[in-house]
């Protein structure tokens, strides 16, 4: 009884301080804001927020609302989120593997980029990336182009531009071969167990994922059309790139410091998964018969996928919320747009840092729960 | 006629003649990319629409010749088994090798032999070379920041009696050996914090106060840092334990805390602590800029170290608590003296790693206007008469944050594989 008695005075003590603590601070914050004649609330989301933003992937402009800077900077985050995730898991892989060859050469230039490149301060690469590394990129009248027509140029990297015409129905046809392809596949294992007969899966979904889309173009109207960037002269010694797609320097600096950055720690995961499947796991699938390839697909990956994902994930985090460095070098990120532009305009910290803090909360929470549940799938299921 | 024509497959058979051929193509192939990319020669310009690549099939060719399976030589299997195992390996190792070739000359050149160092302004800077005159000039400011010239010794003393300070733990004997803990989690850090205020703030015996935001460079690193790790460790062990308490408040508090700040980005922290914090507190009390980055700092990463000590303790079997609590162990005499020690054992490179995203992170006070290393070469390379120098500039600080971290990283490794063997 003295026990049970211990313990509820304990929980009720901390839970009572807390809560005092954050009446303290809710308190001081309303004498506070009344102070300087704040009100809290967030109806200025709906008010005009007259400020530019460079890089917008969503019709913005000075008269439109706070809201809508918001979702500009959200849909920025995520994308150089999303991008900096695929490069940093490409090269990542790469590393892992070239980190595990039996070539000195490879093994050692491998794991000096490791070192290199996870033991320096994000921040700086970022810097480095944008002030000295694009800053050394030429004029867009001096460069020349990269290939086909992509121009490297210190203004911005431009790319052409395609030019959809009824991109939905495109984007249909393309979920279409999706699901096709998915209902292709457990067609394909129902049959490879009942049957024991193999279908060449791969191939037809490849035909499946070129033929469908492209059927869109014959009877879905769809219409694509490629716009080349043009040199074009401003005055005597400005000259611009017109037309096709810009890729601003901050965007390639943030993207190009965060792959390099999280695809160290990628490496040493996927090294450390390969590593962790026993060596005995691939001598027992060799004597069954499996071949290099059969054996690297269904034996060892599966085992080494489910070590290499949980730490994974962490990177993938990471890598999102590191994304908000962005303000550094006024990428216009959510970090910057909000807690940058807009809480200088408002002054309404509270709400905005608020705000902010819960979209990336929810990001990561979000992220994690999709992670956890692939993991779920991937895990052993014992009989 | 096709059977004729094909390439003989090097043995050793024919090793007399597929080893010297081999050799040579190799040697000479290397040999062009160095000459020509050290003096500018090219070589092979009497091929010259494929005068780039020709050096590759040279070379790929050569160690296709030399590739030859138990040859009985030992350096050559030795060569063979490390970089030429396959067609695919020979080909990666020409493009190391090629690489390194190529821009070894002009790193060399720009890094050192190009570069200057004399004189006191960008005057001196002539060269194509990297300008190490302005890293000359600032490095007093990329290492106290604007802290007064006259004045710096007090930091130097203050650093250096850290130091002695953190060493006398190496003195300690049998008899003193159970103080050890108490003196690193309670005495070092109140001498150390009474240190910083009494000596680089002073105000005191005489000496001229200097406010928190005129500090700054490598020290304040150095400062954030050490605080932030300090205050983060007791607090991550405590919500460790928390999360893993059977008292429900406790463990939903716990893990409301750690999974939050997981949650969020560092910037964003930094920014509720320079911007939010101020209107928490009543009217009239304020606290210093330094000290709110070094708590949300110390608050952001305790998160981590917790989860990190929550896998120590996860890996710990079921019967060391069983057998703990049978001895009639209080909860805190079973965690401090048979849980805690082993965990930590178990957490030490987990934590090291913590500890290195943390030095990393402390570049990010620039949220709230300190500037440390990163963010006074930042701000210099700005300055209207040493423009253009943002290479040296990152260079430096990345050479110094190498160290470092680096140093750090092989100490943990080192400290693990110590605490294996012990076990």
């Amino acid at each position: 009884m003295d026990n049970r008695r211990k313990k509820i005075v304990i929980q009720s003590v901390l839970l009572l301080s807390i809560a005092s603590l954050f009446a303290f601070f809710a308190i001081n914050a309303q004498i506070n804001m009344s102070n300087r004649g704040l009100q809290f609330g967030y109806d200025f989301l709906g008010r005009e927020a007259s400020f530019d933003i460079q890089f917008s992937l969503i019709e913005y402009s000075r008269s439109s609302s706070y809201f809508r800077a918001y979702l500009v900077g959200l849909i920025n985050t995520v994308l150089v989120a999303f991008f900096g995730i695929v490069f940093a898991t490409i090269l990542g892989v790469t590393v892992g593997i070239a980190r595990l060859s039996k070539n000195y050469l490879i093994n050692k230039f491998a794991s000096a980029y490791i070192e290199l490149f996870r033991n320096l301060p994000l921040l700086l690469q970022i810097f480095f990336w944008y002030y000295a590394a694009l800053r050394l990129l030429p004029l867009p009248q001096d460069s020349e182009a990269l290939f086909f027509n992509f121009y490297l140029t210190i203004k911005a990297f431009y790319t052409p531009a395609l030019i959809w015409e009824n991109l939905h129905i495109f984007i249909y046809f393309l979920i279409i071969s999706i699901v096709l392809i998915f209902f292709l596949r457990r067609y394909a294992k129902n049959i490879q167990e009942k049957e024991g007969r193999q279908i060449p899966v791969f191939l037809i979904s490849l035909i499946l994922l070129l033929f469908i889309p492209f059927l869109s173009f014959l009877i879905g109207g769809t219409n694509v059309d490629i716009e080349l960037p043009v040199l074009k002269k401003l005055s005597k010694t400005t000259y611009i790139f017109e037309g096709g797609l810009a890729i601003p320097p901050e965007f390639i600096a943030l993207l190009a410091a965060l792959s390099l950055y999280t695809a160290t720690f990628i490496a040493e995961c996927v090294r450390a998964g390969i590593m962790g499947v026993g060596k005995g796991q691939k001598e027992a699938a060799s004597s069954l018969g499996l071949n290099t390839q059969q054996i690297l697909k269904l034996v060892v990956m599966p085992q080494a996928l489910r070590i290499i994902i949980p730490p994974t994930t962490n990177q993938y985090l990471n890598l999102t919320k590191n994304s908000s460095l962005a303000s550094a070098i006024a990428y216009p990120d959510l970090a910057l747009v909000f807690t940058g532009t807009a809480l200088m305009q408002t002054g309404k910290a509270i709400e905005i840092v608020s705000m902010v803090m819960f979209t990336y909360l929810a990001l990561s929470i979000f992220t994690s729960i999709l992670m956890n549940w692939y993991n779920k799938k991937m895990a052993i299921k014992e009989k | 006629m096709i059977k004729n024509l094909r390439l003989p497959k090097p043995s050793k058979n024919n090793l007399k003649v597929c080893l010297p051929f081999g050799f040579i193509l190799i040697a000479f192939s290397i040999l062009d990319v160095f000459i020509n990319s050290f003096f500018e020669i090219n070589l092979t310009s009497a091929f010259a629409p494929i005068s780039t690549i020709l050096p590759l099939f040279l070379g790929f060719f050569g160690f296709y010749l030399i590739r030859i399976e138990y040859a009985g030589i030992k350096h050559l299997d030795l060569l063979n088994k490390n970089i030429n195992t396959n067609n695919f390996n020979a080909f990666l190792t020409l493009i190391i090798i090629f690489t390194i070739l190529k821009v070894l000359p002009e790193f060399l050149s720009w890094f050192i032999f190009d570069a200057n160092i004399s004189g006191n302004s960008s005057d001196a800077c002539t060269g194509s070379g990297a300008c190490w005159t302005y890293i000359k000039v600032w490095l007093r400011r990329f290492i106290y920041g604007m802290y007064p010239n006259a004045e710096q010794w007090r930091i130097n003393i203050a650093f250096i009696s850290f130091l002695l300070l953190g060493l006398l733990g190496i003195f300690s004997n049998e008899k003193t050996k159970k103080f050890l803990i108490l003196y690193y989690s309670l005495v070092y850090p109140i001498l150390a914090f009474l240190i910083i205020y009494f000596l680089i703030s002073g105000g005191v015996f005489g000496l001229e106060w200097i406010q928190t935001n005129s500090w700054g460079g490598l020290s304040l690193t150095f400062i954030v840092s050490f605080f932030s790790l300090i205050f983060c460790f007791p607090l991550g062990m405590l919500l460790a334990l928390g999360r893993r308490s059977n008292l429900p408040a406790v463990r939903y508090v716990s893990i409301g805390f750690i999974e939050f700040w997981r949650g969020v980005p560092l910037i964003t922290v930094l920014f509720m602590a320079s911007v939010i914090f101020p209107m928490f507190l009543p009217s009239g009390v304020s606290i210093d800029t330094l000290v709110r980055a070094i708590v949300a700092i110390a608050l952001f990463e305790a998160a981590y170290v917790a989860e990190v000590i929550r896998g120590g303790l996860q890996a710990l079997s079921r019967g060391q608590y069983d057998a703990a609590k049978s001895l009639g162990m209080s909860y805190w005499k079973l965690h401090y003296l048979v849980i805690l020690p082993q965990a930590l054992k178990i957490v030490i490179p987990g934590i090291a790693n913590t500890f290195l995203a943390l030095v990393k992170d402390t570049p990010l006070i620039f949220v709230v206007g300190l500037l440390e290393l990163i963010g006074m070469t930042n701000m210099a390379k700005t300055n209207p008469k040493w423009l253009g120098f943002a290479m040296e500039s990152y260079i430096f600080a990345g050479l110094v944050f190498f160290i470092i971290c680096y140093g750090m990283s092989k100490y943990s490794q080192y400290l693990e594989r110590k605490i294996s063997t012990e076990r």
